[in-house]
C-alpha cells in the first residue's frame, strides 16, 4: 500500500540525483515532503520505514528527522489545514481575533480537527509574511491580510472544492 | 527617491521570466565575471565593495569568501541561505518571488568566484510556491546556457539545486543549515571547524544570505569601488528592509543607508507613518532578536543625534541605548500595543525553535515564556521581573549557537526600556487582562512630524 507510484518514483529519483554519490541521505527532507503529500498528508511509521528503505537508512535516522521539523505531521490531519501565524508582527495586527474566529466557525480549538476530517486549525510561528498580516498557510500557498469575511470565503471555498472532488 | 540596485526592475511587467529579465540587462554580470575576470578578481571586487552579509550578522562578504579552504581535489560548495525565519523578516521572499533571476545571476557569479560546481539554495519549507518559481528560473537559465556544463565556453560547470527545509528557524544558523542539508536534525555544530574549512559533507563551504548573493550582481556590474560610494561608513550599498507592525504601508523597501529612521517611518515613500491615527511607541528595527527601542531612543541616539538606517547608527549606544540592523525586519508598535505581550510571543517563538542541545537555551527559553505568560495574564509578581532578568543573563553567551543570545536580548531590552509596563501588568492584573495593551505614556514625549 505504502509505495510511490511511477510519477512519484521519478520525482524521488530526481531528488536523490541532486547530491553526490553516497550522499543520498541529503534527500531525506524533500523525500519526506514527497511522502507526506503522497500518503494522506501525514507520516505514519509505515511511511517512514518505507522512506528509510528507499534511502538505505536506518529507520531511526528517519524518525529523528521527522520529529524535529514542524512541517511533518505525525498524526492524521484534516483535508484542509489552516496554519495561522501567531508571532509578534501578526499578533500586532490582530491574529488572536482571527484564530478565535476560525475556532468559533469550525467549532474546534487550535490543534484540533473537525469530526468530519475536513479542517484542522493549527497555530504556527512566523511564516515570513509579517507585512501582510494576519495570515495563514493553506496547503502550498499563503492567505494574507485576513479578515473575518475572508475567513468565511476561504472556508466556503474549501467546502466547495471538497464537494467538487468527491 | 533613493538609489535602487536590487529592486530597480521589480515592477517591470514579466520580470520574473528569463526573456524580460535578459532584455532588461540581466546576466551581464555573468558575462563580465566569467569572461573578463578570474575568481580572485571577483573576490577582490566584493571586498572593495564593503558588502556586509545581509542575513543578520553583517560580516564582510569578501573577507568570508577569502577564508574558503582550497585543498587539492576536494569539491567546494556555495550554499544560499533562504531559510528566512526571523520574525519580522520577509525580504528574501520578496526578492526570490519577484526577481528570481537576480538571485540565480548572483549565484552563478559567486559560485564561479568560490569554485562551487554544485550550489544549493536552502529555502524554508513554507515557501513552497517559491521553490517552483526558483526551479523554473533555473531551468530557463540552463536552457540559455548560463548553467550546466562549460558555461560561456569558459570550462566552468555549475548546477544550482533548491532544497526545501521543513519548518525550523534554527536551520537558518549556518551550521544547522548544513546539518539539515545533509538530511539530519538541525543541531548547530560546535565551531571550529568553520564551514569555510569543513562544511557541507565536510567540504569547504560558504553560506551566504539571499540578499548578499543578489548584491553581487550590481557590485560586478558597477565595480566594487562605485558600490562602496553608496551609503555611509561601513554601511555600503543598499539594504532591503521589511517593514511591518502598525504602519500605513507595510512591505519591502530598498533603502540606501543614509536615510534617517524618522524619514523611513514617516515619509510616504516608505512606511507612511503610524496607522489608525496612533502614535509611535517603540520599534524592533532588525528582526525579533534585536533590542526593542522606545520611540525617543529610536529616532535620536542617547546623545541626541539623529538616528539613521544603517549598521553603525542603529547600534549606536550599544545595548544600553541602541539596537541593531540585524536582518532588516522592522517591527513598529503603536502607543496602545503591549510590549509585554509582544515579548511573550517572541519568547514562545524561541522556546519553540530551540534545538535543545544546550541546557541554558532549552530550559531558559521555556522559563522565560512561562514567566512572561504569568505577567501578561495577570498572575505575575514583581520578583518575576527580576527573575526574568536573571534568566536572560544566564543564557547569553553560554550556548553553542547564537539562538540563545537571540532569545535573551529581546527580553533584556523590553525590561530595560519598559520596566514600568511590566510593573503595571503586575499591579493591575485585571485591567491588563481586559485591555490587553500596555501603557500609552511612552508616546507622550515623542515628537511626531506633522
Ligand atoms: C538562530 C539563527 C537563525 C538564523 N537565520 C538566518 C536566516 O534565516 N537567514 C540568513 O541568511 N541567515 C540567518 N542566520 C545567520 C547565518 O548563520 C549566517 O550568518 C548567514 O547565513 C551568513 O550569510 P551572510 O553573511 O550573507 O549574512 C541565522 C543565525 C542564527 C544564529
Ligand atoms: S543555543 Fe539553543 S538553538 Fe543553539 S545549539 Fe544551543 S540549544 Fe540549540
Ligand atoms: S509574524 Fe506572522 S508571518 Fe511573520
Amino acid at each position: 500500500m505504502t509505495k510511490f507510484n511511477d510519477t512519484q518514483l521519478q520525482e524521488f529519483n530526481r531528488l536523490v540525483a541532486r547530491y553526490p554519490e553516497g550522499k543520498q541521505k541529503s534527500a531525506l527532507l524533500p523525500v519526506l515532503h514527497l511522502a507526506q503529500e503522497s500518503f494522506g498528508g501525514w507520516l505514519s511509521s509505515e511511511t517512514m520505514d518505507y522512506v528509510a528503505e528507499l534511502l538505505q537508512l536506518n529507520p531511526i535516522e528517519v524518525y529523528e528527522v521527522a520529529t524535529f521539523y514542524s512541517m511533518y505531521n505525525l498524526k492524521p490531519v484534516g483535508k484542509y489545514m489552516f496554519e495561522v501565524c501567531q508571532t509578534g508582527p501578526c499578533m500586532l495586527r490582530g491574529s488572536d481575533n482571527i484564530i478565535a474566529y476560525i475556532g468559533e466557525k469550525l467549532g474546534i480549538k487550535p490543534g484540533e480537527t473537525t469530526p468530519d476530517g475536513m479542517f484542522t486549525l493549527k497555530t504556527v510561528e512566523c511564516l515570513g509574511a509579517c507585512g501582510y498580516a494576519p495570515m495563514m498557510q493553506l496547503g502550498k500557498h499563503f492567505r494574507e491580510h485576513l479578515t473575518k469575511d475572508k475567513v468565511d470565503a476561504i472556508i466556503a471555498e474549501c467546502r466547495s472544492s471538497a464537494a467538487a472532488n468527491n | 527617491m533613493g538609489v535602487k540596485l536590487l529592486l530597480e526592475k521589480a515592477q517591470v511587467a514579466g520580470i520574473r521570466s528569463y526573456d524580460v529579465y535578459r532584455r532588461e540587462g540581466g546576466y551581464r554580470s555573468v558575462e563580465k565575471a566569467l569572461k573578463t575576470m578570474g575568481p580572485e578578481a571577483i573576490v577582490e571586487e566584493v571586498k572593495k565593495s564593503g558588502l556586509r552579509g545581509r542575513g543578520g550578522a553583517g560580516f564582510p562578504a569578501g573577507m568570508k569568501w577569502s577564508f574558503i579552504a582550497k585543498p587539492e581535489g576536494v569539491p567546494r560548495h556555495l550554499v544560499c541561505n533562504a531559510d528566512e525565519s526571523e520574525p519580522g523578516t520577509f525580504k528574501d521572499r520578496y526578492l526570490m518571488e519577484f526577481l528570481p533571476h537576480l538571485l540565480i545571476e548572483g549565484l552563478i557569479v559567486s559560485s564561479f568566484a568560490l569554485g562551487s560546481n554544485d550550489t544549493y539554495i536552502y529555502i524554508r519549507g513554507e515557501y513552497a510556491w517559491i521553490v517552483d518559481i526558483l526551479e523554473a528560473a533555473i531551468g530557463e537559465a540552463k536552457a540559455n546556457g548560463w548553467l550546466g556544463k562549460n558555461i560561456l565556453g569558459t570550462g566552468f560547470d555549475c548546477n544550482i539545486h533548491v532544497q526545501r527545509g521543513a519548518g525550523a528557524y534554527i536551520c537558518g544558523e549556518e551550521t544547522a543549515l548544513i546539518e539539515s542539508l545533509e538530511g539530519k536534525r538541525g543541531n548547530p555544530r560546535i565551531k571550529p571547524p568553520f564551514p569555510a574549512v569543513q562544511g557541507l559533507w565536510m567540504r569547504p563551504t560558504v553560506v551566504n544570505n539571499v540578499e548578499t548573493l543578489a548584491a553581487v550582481v550590481p557590485i560586478i556590474n558597477m565595480g566594487g569601488e562605485e558600490y562602496a560610494k553608496i551609503g555611509v561608513g561601513k554601511s555600503t550599498g543598499t539594504k532591503l528592509i521589511s517593514a511591518c507592525g502598525n504602519i500605513k504601508k507595510p512591505g519591502v523597501y530598498e533603502i540606501d543607508m543614509t536615510i534617517s529612521v524618522e524619514e523611513f517611518i514617516f515619509s510616504d515613500e516608505y512606511c507612511g507613518g503610524i496607522a489608525n491615527g496612533k502614535r509611535l511607541k517603540a520599534c524592533i528595527p532588525g528582526g525579533s532578536s534585536v533590542p526593542i527601542l522606545p520611540a525617543n531612543l529610536l529616532l535620536k541616539t542617547a546623545k541626541g543625534e539623529t538616528r539613521y538606517m544603517n549598521y553603525e547608527s542603529l547600534s549606536d549606544g550599544g545595548f544600553a541605548t541602541g539596537s541593531m540592523m540585524g536582518s532588516g525586519g522592522f517591527i513598529v508598535l503603536d502607543e496602545e500595543q503591549c510590549v509585554v505581550k509582544n515579548t511573550l510571543t517572541f519568547a514562545r517563538f524561541y522556546r519553540h525553535e530551540s534545538c535543545g542541545q544546550c541546557s541554558p537555551c532549552r530550559e531558559g527559553t521555556g522559563w522565560m515564556e512561562k514567566i512572561l505568560k504569568n505577567i501578561e495574564y495577570g498572575k505575575g509578581k514583581t520578583s518575576d521581573i527580576d527573575l526574568l532578568w536573571d534568566i536572560q543573563r544566564k543564557i547569553e553567551g553560554n550556548t553553542i549557537c547564537p539562538l540563545g543570545d537571540a532569545a535573551a536580548w529581546p527580553v533584556a531590552a523590553a525590561i530595560r526600556h519598559f520596566r514600568d509596563e511590566f510593573e503595571w501588568h503586575v499591579k493591575n492584573p485585571e485591567e491588563s487582562q481586559k485591555r490587553n495593551y500596555g501603557l500609552a505614556h511612552y508616546a507622550d514625549a515623542i515628537h511626531v512630524p506633522a
